[in-house]
Formats: structure tokens, sequence, C-alpha cells
């Protein structure tokens, strides 16, 4: 429950507030800068909701904006720290970006909006889709006044009644993507799979859907034989149009989907999965005046398949200059407002290998430890010996695999019944593997 | 006279912003008038006053116009208290509108009539809402359920006569699921508000209702429903099962805050559970758990705060887990910190290597804050696991080399930690006594001391080291001075002979040239004790000491308990009970605080100080926080409360020499005469609570061994001050 929702720029200055309970005086947001920076001088370490004389303040970050919320009593933090995270989804939904000037240009808007997601401070409906069917930019006519579509309340909130498509589609992408962390010595310290499927549904009517994987769970309850690999998810996550009790009992995924595009579940794997392009690196220091960067890169999927679009950034110290690289394979670029080197592969076929070599230069001011994996730190030099070692930033790779799961996750049927309609309708399915965060350690210079 | 005219000049002003705002809003043409209102909105908005216009905005309230409507209805919620008589004038419209045939109208009505807080319409609000409470539409009675809220807010006494509370009873019972879930929500805050209402009473039929809406409803009617039934107490067994049954599958969904809410009524109900079943349901607890720490970081820093709670109370159920809390390099400060204190809580035999490897990692970056928690990290897993005692004294010994000062100042406190689990670590004392000159904080040089005092039969020149801190005795933070005592003591009680010129020096110093009553305590005490009988002293002063069994924060049952029925709320961020930062019912602290707010900014433009002393007398423990946030993630409980103040009352002072009051925490933390253990404010209370119960122990043991020296310390204090401080002084003394 939040008393008060304000918008506010980095400054702290309001831009925009809506007072929904009258319990807190509104001044109280005039503290919130002076707090936060207060907190900062204290540590480094300072969290998203604090308490100051009796009033708490929960807030989030988005672009050059906080959203802040006030409250008094003991409120459920998640909620509204998860509520300020849905009203920037939303809003960016209407307004393509929330940011300063999107506040200033939509205040009419963001006031309607801010009175259907929240009522007396207890969220409401933050679905943007069934909001932009009430709730829109231009004007309402006189004669047509807006109603509340009846999916506001309806149990199955997230769906009009009265959908009509000429062709009844639905598209399935499986989308994986793959967050690694790899110690420099190449161990895989953390690996984990986070799969989606997303939806894009253009079906008429209130169609059944029931989606069937390989899901080893399943296979086992059921006692099915398993014909090829069932996978073992972690944890799956579903869109609330999924019926979890049923899911809870015997694994079916059925579920009225909205309408357009969703995302229908996620799922998470704790397998361990080796790096699909393994990055090997090597730093040299010249006497301090040159720092040389030696990568290989390997592609450790099967020949058939092609990552697209790979790019990897390796961090080097941010004073670094006259940069100069050679390669067998794409380009590379020196990008010094990120401090770092991008290598840039726009196809690596499955079972290849490139090399790189970048070569930069150094001031000669620095001393000789202090050319670490990265930027030095921002603490000023005051506290005396620090930045020995600097901010141990990894190098990062980026990559797309197109037909293809790592998890071997595979969509065994999608059945759609509308019981009135009736009509026949095409189900497409799409693979593809992304990098999420892939983290490779730099190793030390040597 | 000239008062008068200089307000008529101010009255109706010619020209000017709001003289053009009037005259648009009383323009004849309908887009002028309806192009003014958004004008004066967006005044408002920019934060200028623009009640003055409130009679000509209130003009346009009957209108068709919806987005006209909201603009004019927007005004009047936020400025109905300016021109409270003026506010009957749109009573009317809100009648008619809520009989308007467009149910979005309706429920406009009933919301904005709910917040224009204003006697005069709370008058006019009974017939309105009776209606809309029973709407056909569903979305106006799920508007019209929270307006019963606002209603018991403002008016407790015609929210029960006119019985809008058994109609929300009945509104359970509603067939739609939203309207259900915003009922349950109005009748869970009024009987907070109110318990003596009995606004929300589950009984059986009305749990069947809510486990069938909650499948049904929105995630925040979910959420709603599930924080019903966490603090549903269940009549037996097999209804708690059958409530855990039901919940389960929320762990399912998408919404963290969900999961979070089913987390927490399966944690509530499954006490009385066989154990069988609830070890099956722990298991289905672990994934979802660990899917929230991929959430946003704002609610993955509530779930990890959460999770650190959980395995407080079952310590294994993610030991399996430890990958997931790696940092990551772009995690904020404040996740990285809380991912720190749960790795170590899951830490064990089996993988301490990986958690140390991994520390060792983070003990080379660059924010001060997390290297500090890191080496302390390190510290905690050496202490928690005798077997991983060796790698990590080794990690600390490789970390020293580092030479960096804030790194070298913490393994040092670190290490004295160890030391006081494993004596046997002494090996690396030598390389410690390198860095002596590199100390500046007093949390360091204290715990240098204190080695160099504890071990100082072995440590050759022990004497020398002490003699230079001596020299500069006056110089030094008030902790390090009674580390200095009691140190030079121990020496001269090992090796008598090198050190009796040393241990009157410090004694004489202390006591002639100190100001601080502590301080001259202490020596006068130690002072006593030594022209006596040299054994008795030894007994006291060289006493064995019982072991630490960790350096990890937990938080008493008690309050333990009382969090995790608070999950995911505030309280379970903060590690607060609710009475710590909110006051309760509706006359009683909520009240007094309110009106220590007004006051507080009446007070704030005169006199700063006075103000902030005001907030701290009227609003007590809530307001630890006045300078310092950082207290809030504190453990506020007995005496620990007051010694987190002081502490942080310390931290404002910019002086070497700390308060007096300061002194009495120091000497407090170091009563058993181990510094304190406080690098991270929020480590320190609890740190200052066990070597307070292990104060007692040694209180124990100190009675027992020598019963002779108590009397006399007693005496030395005879002369006015409470029982409470001579007990601590003289464990001070041990």
């Amino acid at each position: 429950m939040a008393s008060a929702i304000f918008f506010l720029d980095l400054k702290g200055k309001t831009l925009l507030a809506r007072n929904y309970r009258g319990d807190i005086p509104m001044s109280a947001v005039e503290k919130f800068p002076v707090l936060l920076s207060e907190a900062e001088e204290e540590s480094s370490a300072v969290p998203p909701c604090f308490s100051h004389e009796g009033i708490n303040y929960l807030y989030i970050r988005h672009n050059n904006l906080y959203l802040l919320a006030l409250t008094k009593r003991n409120t459920n933090a998640a909620g509204i720290l998860l509520f300020l995270h849905k009203v920037v989804e939303v809003f960016t939904e209407y307004f393509k970006a929330l940011e300063e000037e999107s506040i200033r240009d939509n205040f009419v808007v963001i006031y309607e909006l801010l009175d259907e997601m929240m009522d007396f401070g207890y969220p409401q409906t933050t679905e943007s889709k069934i909001l932009q069917e009430y709730i829109t930019q231009e004007s309402h006519k006189l004669e047509i006044q807006a109603r509340p579509p009846i999916a506001v309340t309806n149990a199955v909130s997230w769906r009009s009644e009265g959908i009509r498509y000429r062709k009844n589609e639905v598209f399935l992408d499986v989308v994986e993507s793959l967050n690694l962390l790899v110690s420099a010595n190449g161990n895989v310290l953390r690996s984990e799979i986070l799969g989606a499927i997303k939806m894009k549904c253009y079906l008429s009517g209130m169609p059944e859907l029931r989606l069937g994987l390989n899901d080893k769970v399943m296979f086992e309850t059921t006692g099915r034989s398993t014909r090829g690999k069932a996978i073992e998810m972690e944890d799956v996550k579903f869109h609330q149009c999924v019926r979890l009790s049923r899911f809870e009992n015997d694994r079916t995924i059925s579920f009225i989907p909205p309408d357009g595009e969703f995302e229908l579940m996620s799922y998470r794997l704790n397998t361990q999965v080796k790096p699909l392009i393994w990055v090997e690196c090597l730093v040299e220091s010249h006497s301090g005046s040159r720092i040389e960067y030696m990568l290989k890169a390997r592609a450790q999927f099967k020949r058939r398949s092609t990552a697209n679009n790979v790019e990897i950034i390796v961090p080097v110290p941010d004073d670094a200059d006259s940069p100069r690289f050679r390669t067998n394979v794409g380009s590379v670029h020196y990008a010094p407002e990120q401090s770092a080197i991008v290598w840039k592969i726009k196809q690596f076929g499955g079972n290849k290998e490139f090399l790189m070599r970048a070569e930069l230069g150094l001031p000669s001011v620095r001393g000789d430890d202090e050319h670490g994996g990265g930027m030095t730190g921002g603490f000023g030099g005051s506290m005396g010996g620090i930045g020995g070692k600097g901010a141990k930033r990894p190098i990062q790779v980026k990559f797309e695999i197109p037909y293809f799961t790592t998890s071997g996750i595979q969509v065994r049927y999608l059945k759609i019944t509308e019981p009135k309609l009736q009509y026949p309708s095409l189900p497409w399915v799409r693979y593809i593997t992304q990098s999420g965060d892939i983290a490779v350690r730099l190793p030390d210079v040597a | 006279m000239a008062v008068n005219r200089i307000r008529g000049a101010f009255a109706a002003p010619r020209k000017g912003e709001t003289f053009e705002l009037r005259a648009g809003l009383v323009s004849q043409y309908a887009y002028e008038r309806k192009e003014s209102i958004q004008k004066t909105i967006m005044a408002m908005t920019l934060g200028k006053d623009v009640s003055a216009l409130f009679p000509d905005v209130l003009k346009n309230i009957a209108t068709a116009d919806l987005d006209q409507k909201k603009l004019v209805y927007l005004y009047l919620m936020n400025y109905a208290k300016t021109h409270p008589d003026l506010c009957i004038l749109a009573v009317n419209t809100f009648v008619q509108d809520s009989e308007d045939p467009n149910p979005l109208v309706r429920a406009l009505a009933i919301r904005t009539m709910g917040c224009i807080r204003v006697d005069k319409m709370v008058d006019y609000m009974e017939e309105p809402l009776r209606k809309t409470l029973r709407d056909e539409s569903p979305y106006v009675r799920k508007t019209a359920a929270i307006c019963v809220a606002k209603l018991f807010d403002l008016n407790p006494a015609m929210c029960i006569e006119n019985g809008f509370i058994e109609t929300l009873q009945e509104m359970i019972g509603d067939p739609n699921p939203m309207v259900v879930a915003n009922s349950v929500q109005a009748l869970a805050e009024i009987s907070e508000t109110a318990p003596e209402t009995r606004a929300l009473l589950v009984t059986p039929a009305v749990l069947k209702k809510l486990l069938m809406a909650m499948n049904e409803c929105t995630e925040w009617g979910r959420i709603t429903i599930l924080t019903v039934l966490a603090d549903y107490v269940a009549l037996d067994v097999k209804e708690s099962e059958h409530i855990c049954e039901r919940v389960i599958p929320q762990f399912q969904h998408v919404n963290p805050s969900v999961v979070l809410a089913a987390v927490k009524v399966v944690f509530i109900h499954m006490k009385s559970i066989n154990p069988e079943l609830v070890r099956s349901y722990l298991k289905k607890m672990a994934p979802p758990l660990v899917t929230l720490v991929a959430s946003q970081p704002e609610v993955q820093y509530v779930a990890l705060r959460n999770i650190d709670l959980l395995l407080q109370a079952k310590p294994d159920i993610l030991s399996k887990e430890l990958r997931v809390f790696f940092c990551k390099y772009n995690d904020p400060p404040y996740v990285k910190m809380q991912k720190l204190e749960i790795m170590v809580r899951i830490a064990n035999e089996k993988n301490y290597e990986q958690l140390l490897s991994e520390l060792k990692e983070y003990a080379l970056e660059v924010d001060m804050d997390f290297v500090r928690r890191a080496i302390k990290a390190i510290g905690q897993v050496a202490i928690k696991i005798e077997d991983a005692s060796a790698k990590c004294v080794q990690a600390l010994e490789d970390l020293l080399a580092t030479k960096v000062n804030y790194v070298v100042q913490e393994v040092v406190v670190v290490i004295k930690d160890i030391l006081r689990k494993y004596p046997g670590y002494e090996g690396v004392i030598p390389s410690l006594c390198n860095y002596i000159d590199e100390l500046d904080e007093a949390n360091a040089r204290g715990s240098l001391i204190w080695i160099v005092g504890e071990y100082a039969e072995k440590i050759s020149n022990a004497e020398e080291i002490l003699e230079g801190f001596v020299d500069t005795f006056s110089e030094e933070f008030t902790q390090t001075q009674l580390q200095i005592l009691t140190a030079v003591v121990k020496l001269f009680l090992k090796k008598p002979s090198g050190a009796q010129s040393l241990v009157q020096k410090v004694l004489q110093e202390a006591t002639t040239n100190s100001d601080n009553p502590d301080i001259r305590d202490r020596a006068y005490v130690y002072w006593r004790l030594l022209s006596g009988d040299l054994e008795v002293a030894k007994n006291i002063v060289l006493s064995h000491k019982p072991t630490i069994l960790t350096t990890m924060t937990s938080l008493p049952a008690t309050l333990l308990e009382q969090l995790l029925s608070e999950l995911s709320t505030l309280a379970s961020v903060y590690h607060k009970p609710p009475e710590a930062f909110v006051g309760k019912g509706r006359f009683g602290a909520d009240e007094i605080q309110r009106a220590a707010i007004q006051e507080q900014r009446q007070n704030a433009a005169e006199n700063p100080i006075a103000a902030s002393v005001a907030a701290a007398a009227a609003n007590g423990s809530s307001s630890v926080s006045q300078s310092n946030i950082e207290n809030l993630l504190d453990i506020d409980f007995d005496g620990a409360a007051p010694a987190s103040q002081e502490q942080s009352s310390a931290a404002g002072t910019p002086d070497r020499m700390a308060s007096p009051a300061t002194g009495g925490m120091a000497d407090m933390m170091s009563m058993f005469d181990a510094p304190s253990a406080s690098g991270a404010p929020a480590a320190a209370p609890a740190g200052g609570m066990n070597d307070l119960m292990n104060g007692f122990e040694g209180l124990n043991f100190g009675a027992a061994n020598g019963s002779q020296p108590l009397p006399a310390g007693m005496q030395l204090h005879g002369g006015g001050s409470e029982p409470k401080k001579d007990s601590d002084d003289l464990l001070g003394l041990l």
C-alpha cells in the first residue's frame, strides 16, 4: 500500500505526484534527495527502501527519473517496488520511452493511468493492453464515451471478448538466454539458462490452448515413455493466463491467451553448460607503456549452426590510447566511452576458431602495478593506496544462434480449441539461443 | 487600510497567468474551457498554487466530456481542503454521476468522492456508496469496495452505522474475483486499523471463497488474498495442509511479489504439518526462491533480505544453490552486500572452497565497502567452518600483501576474531605487526593491540610496540585507549620484569590526564588490582575466555519468528519489528507521529537542532535514523538499540576523542576485552550483544574463580552509579 507516488528528476525535484491517501505530508518528498545523498556518503550500498521519521521511502530509478512511493505502514515492500516497475512498463508502452520529457508532455494521461492503476494505495489494473482499451491519448468524443472493458474485472482479465481474425495464427518463439560466469583460468563458475516462450497470438474468440513440452517431470508423472530427450526445468514461471493449479496437478499448460504479443512462460535450468563461444584472453604489459591483448574465440557448438552478430567486449584501462588491432575475421574498434575494445564477427560458424590481437598505448606517468583489468576506481586518491588493482570488469560476449536451444527444449504440440467458432489454426514455432549475461574474468596482467 | 488596498490589488489581478486561466475557465466556448482546465492542471503539476481558481474550475464539473470530468475531479481532490465549503457545490454532480449509465463515470464518481477528504462531502457519500456497492457492473463494485475503506478512514462511525462493513463481508461471495479481492483488501485494512470491528473474520466458508478467488484474480488480488491467508490461524493440521496445497501452485506465478506472498503462507502454515510433507514443501520452495534472485534489483533486494530470514530459520533450504548468489560485476552495491551475507549463511564443508575463491576475487575489487565486507566474510567462513579456517587465514595473509590500506585494516580486525576462535593461528601475528603504522582506524588499532596483549609472552618486541602506543596515548581513540590499558596490564602480568615502568606510565597518564570517566575508572581498577596480590590480578585479567562461536549476525528467536510472519513487508526488509518504525492504532502513536511531523516542520524553520531533538523525543526508536538511515539495518532489540544510536552519533563527531557516551559504548563492547566487531554498522549491535552474552559467561567464571576482588570493585563505584553500570565495569575488568 502506497500513500503517494512521485516522479522525481535526478535532483529530487517533483515532476508529478499523486496523493492516494492523504495521510502523509506531501512535503516529505523534499527530504528524499537529502536522505539519499546522506546515505550515499555513509556507504556505497544504499538500499531501495528506507525509513525516516515514521515515513518509509521506496524508490526505483529509471532513465533520468526516480519513481518514489511513500508509506507510513509496514507495507508489502516487494509489491510496491514491483508496482513501480509496472508503472514504468505501462508508461513505456504508452509513451515509447519514460523520461522527464514524456512526463511533462503527457501529464493528463498519466493522471488518468495512475487513477486506474492504483486506488487508495492498492494496485488495481496494471495490464497495459487492457488499459489501452479505455484510456487513450486521443480525447473521447461526446457520442462515444469510453466504457470499462469487461476484461478489467473479468476472471479472464487479460483478454477482451469479440476478437475476430480472418486467418487464425499463433507464433511461438522459444528464446533461451545463457548466463555464464567464467573465471580467468577458464573454469565455469556459474552457468544458467533462462528460457522464455514468447507468443504472438492472432486468434478469434476465446480460444483454449494447451501446450506440450518435452518436460521430464510430466513424462515421469504420466508414466509415458520418453522418445528422445526430455528436459528438467528447475523453476517455471507462467503468465497469469495459465492455470497454475492445473500445472501443479498434471503439468498441463492450459490457458486462454491474451491477444497479440506476450510472454507465456519462463523457465530456468541450472545445468552445467559449456560456453557456446569460448574466449581465452592473455594480457601482456610491455614496460608499462604498452598493453597487449591476445584473444582466442572458439565456437563450441555443432557445425551446422551459426552464431550471428557476435560481439566480444574486452575492457581496457580507461586512459589507453593509440589502439592497433590485428585479426583474421570481423572488425575491431576501440570504444573509449566504455573503456573497451569491441570485436565484432557477423557470422561465427560452429567449431570455428578465430584470433585477435590488440595493442594499446598507456600514458607513461602511471606506476608499475596500476594497470589492472579495467578502469581504476571512482574513489579519489585521498584514500591512499587505492586502485592497486582496479575494478575487475569482465570480458562480455554477445551472440545469437537461431534454430538452436541449449537445453534441448521442444514444443511437442500446441492444441487450439475454440468451442464456439471451431476454426482451423496454424501454430508456428521458432527456436533461438541468445547470450544473456556472459562474463569471462580477465586474467592478471603478465 | 493599506493592507486592504494591497489585498484588493492581489485578489483579482487584471493580468498574469491566473487571470488568463480564469478567463478561459468561464469562456463561452467549450474547447477554451477544456484547454484552460488542462493548463490549470499543468500549473498544479508544476507545483504552482492554483487554488484561487477553485470556484471557476468547479463550474466546469457538469460535463459529458469524460476527460474534462476527470481533470476537474483531479483538481477537486487536490484543492478540496482549501475550499471545504465550496465542495458542497460539487455534491450534486457526484450524486448524479454515480447514477450515470456509463459504469466508468459511476466508478469515477464514487472513487473521487472518497478522495475528497472534507466532512461535507463525507456526509453525502452514504447513498451513492450504497448504490454503487450493489452496482451491476463489477468495475463499479470493485471501486466502491475500496471506497468503504476510504470512508472508514474518514468517518468510522458512519461506516459502521450504515452497515457497509457487513455489505463488504457479503461481497466476499461476489462472483467476480476482483470484487472479492478488493473487498477483502478493504476489510483487511479496516480490521488492521480497528481490530475491534472484527471486520475480516475468516470462517471455513470464507476460506473456501478466498481459495477459489485466488486462482482467478489479478496478481495484486492474489497478493491480497495470500496475505490474508498468511494471517489466518488454521483450525487443524488438515486445514493447514489444504491451504498449503492450494497455495503452492502460486510459486509458479510470474510476479515475484506473488511468489513471496505464497512462500510466506506456506512457511507459516507448515509449522503444524508433519515433517515429511514439510520437507517436500521446502524442496518446492527452493527453485522459486532462486528465481527471485533474477528479478529487478530492487525486488531482488527485498527477496534477498527475506531469504536471509528464511535461512536463519531453515539453514539448509538453499545449500546447493551457492553459485546463484555469486555477485555479478554490475549488481548494485546493496544487492552485492546482501548476497555476501547469504553466501556465508549457505557456506558448508562441501562448498567453502568455491566460496573462498569467489571471496578472494571480491576482495580485489574497488568498492571499499564491498571489499571490506568480503574480507569480513572470509573471517566469518573461517569461524563457521573449522576445516576452512586454514585456507581462510592463508587467504587473509595473501590479502595483507596487497598493502592496500583499508584491506590491511579489515584483515587485522578479522584475524583478531579468528584468534578468538582458534588461538593457534598465532603464526600470522608477525606479519600483522608490520603494518602497525598503516592502521588509523580505532577498530583496527584496537584489534592489533588486543592481539599484542593477548600474545604478549610470544611476541618478543611486544614491549616496544606497546611503548609506541603509550607514548601517543592521549591522542588515541577512546576505544584504542581502553585496549592499550588492558594490553599493557596483560604484558606486565606476563612479563613483569620489563614492563613495570610502562604500566606505571600508562596508568599515570590515564588517571591524571584523561577526561573520560570510563578510561579513568578502568585505570583505577587496574591500579588497585595490581597493588594487591598479583596472582589474583592474573586470575582476573588473564582468565580463560570462552571461544566465540560465530561472528555472523543472527536475529533473536522471537524477533525472527515475528519477522517470518511479515515476509515481503518493510519489517522483513529492515529486519526490525513493525513497531520500531510505524505507529499502530487509530489514535495511537500514529497520531502522535503526525503531530510530531507538523511540529517538527514548524520547529525546523526556527531551529534545526531543536527540531531533530524533538523528533528524537517524539518518535522514540523510529527516529534512530535521525541522520543515518543505515541504522535501519541494525537490529533493534533490548540493550543494543541505544548502543547503535550512540554509535551513529559518534559517527557524526569529527574529533578523534569521542563523546563520553561513545566511550560507554566502546566499553560495553570491550567489556570482555576483545575489541568490538563493528566493521559494518549492521553487524555492530549484534556483535555487541554477542559480547554481552559472552561477557556474562565471563562474569560467572570470574565470580567462581576469585570472589574476593568483586567487592573491591563495588567499593570503587560505591558513590552513586547504578548497579547495572557497576556490573558493566566489572566485566570490563576481565
